[in-house]
């Protein structure tokens, strides 16, 4: 099971894509069963670091937290950029981070980057920091607060 | 009745969408550097991609649904080819 | 060519609601390439399509089709989540190479390396 199965969640989005994509019939499952198997193998010649993810009620409460944050800035973004206010300031953060695992990293750039008003720009690695761009920077230290306490301990707790 | 007024408001978002479609192309052309062009870009397929399923919903058939779905790959890929292009000049290293 | 498919009346009324929503967000997003100033202002105003924008669309999306053909069309998902993966990816990468030339050129008010 394992050798066939390296990584069995890729094996699973790929048959999932292939149902959704085809139609729902027992050729097309045969094959997309094909086609997952085959793709994890075709993974395991490449080697990436084997992810551990611990499903669980982490997962549920960064995907509600996430969804709201994506409607409440949206609707932020969108005052800003109709009715614009002039002594809004943007800027660059530096943001201490203590996630290594870099599945965990690439996570929180797709919240924070999908999240307007906030915008990755580059890690690194040797200091551990990252740097982002926030559209509506009203106090630095209150940015860090909430990005640490609103996400960094969540996805610590799946990724790590 | 009902049918003829969702006709009318899908007629309307895609006038809308119409609309941003120009404000991206705007950007492509005004510039004024290089990577606003490549942003004007990316806006511009993402509002293409809508577009074509306003068109999918509007006709009821699942083929626009294909089009989006390549016209997403295509502009994902053409912006990312474009902005490692800005990086380094080269696009294949 | 103004046309719609043939929807009981709650289905219509979601899937125009949604679809109204989707594009209007959508515009709003493209406004913000066209009224904010500098360039890395303006890079956060396209993610309020990929975002919003696209799932009030791929909801009226789904709603019309799982009504047309009685039963749950879902595929529209994939393209909510490749959107949703790979916007971030062009935006970042983007705004990398601005930081890159910016700091190439000697711009004065981006963080040095």
């Amino acid at each position: 099971m394992r050798r066939l199965l390296p990584y069995p969640m890729l094996s699973l989005a790929l048959f999932g894509m292939w149902v959704l994509l085809t139609g729902f019939s027992p050729g097309h499952v045969v094959v997309g069963a094909l086609v997952g198997v085959f793709g994890g193998l075709v993974m395991r010649r490449l080697s990436p670091e084997q992810p551990r993810i611990r499903f669980g009620w982490a997962m549920v409460k960064l995907t509600a937290l996430v969804v709201a944050d994506i409607v409440r800035s949206n609707i932020a973004v969108g005052r800003i950029i109709l009715f614009g206010r002039s002594d809004r300031r943007s800027g660059f953060i530096q943001l201490p981070i203590t996630l290594h695992s870099p599945y965990a990293l690439a996570a929180l750039v797709i919240i924070l980057t999908a999240t307007p008003g906030t915008l990755w720009l580059q890690h690194d690695a040797r200091s551990n920091t990252i740097l982002i761009h926030v559209l509506d920077l009203v106090d630095e230290d209150q940015w860090i607060e909430l990005i640490k306490t609103r996400y960094e301990t969540l996805l610590k707790e799946i990724f790590e | 009745m009902s049918t003829l007024v969702l006709a009318l408001t899908i007629t309307l978002a895609q006038v809308i969408l119409g609309l941003a479609m120009a404000c991206a192309a705007f950007r492509v052309l005004r510039g004024p550097r290089a990577q606003d062009r490549v942003l004007g870009v990316d806006a511009l397929y993402l509002a293409g991609m809508l577009l074509l399923l306003t068109y999918g919903i509007q006709t009821g058939r699942t083929l626009f649904f294909e089009a989006a779905l390549v016209i997403a790959l295509l502009g994902f890929a053409g912006t990312v080819a474009l902005a490692k292009f800005l990086m380094r000049g080269e696009v294949i290293e | 060519m103004i046309q719609a498919p043939d929807l009981p009346l709650w289905a219509a009324i979601v899937v125009g609601v949604f679809v109204l929503l989707g594009a209007s967000i959508t515009l709003i997003g493209a406004l913000g390439l066209l009224r904010l100033n500098s360039f890395y202002d303006r890079v956060h105003a396209p993610t309020l399509g990929p975002t919003l924008g696209t799932a009030c669309i791929l909801v009226a999306s789904i709603t019309c089709f799982s009504v047309l053909q009685s039963r749950p069309v879902v595929h529209e998902i994939l393209i909510a989540i490749f959107v949703t993966v790979t916007t971030p990816v062009t935006l970042m990468l983007l705004a990398r190479a601005a930081l890159y030339r910016d700091r190439r050129a000697g711009v004065a008010d981006v963080p040095k390396d």
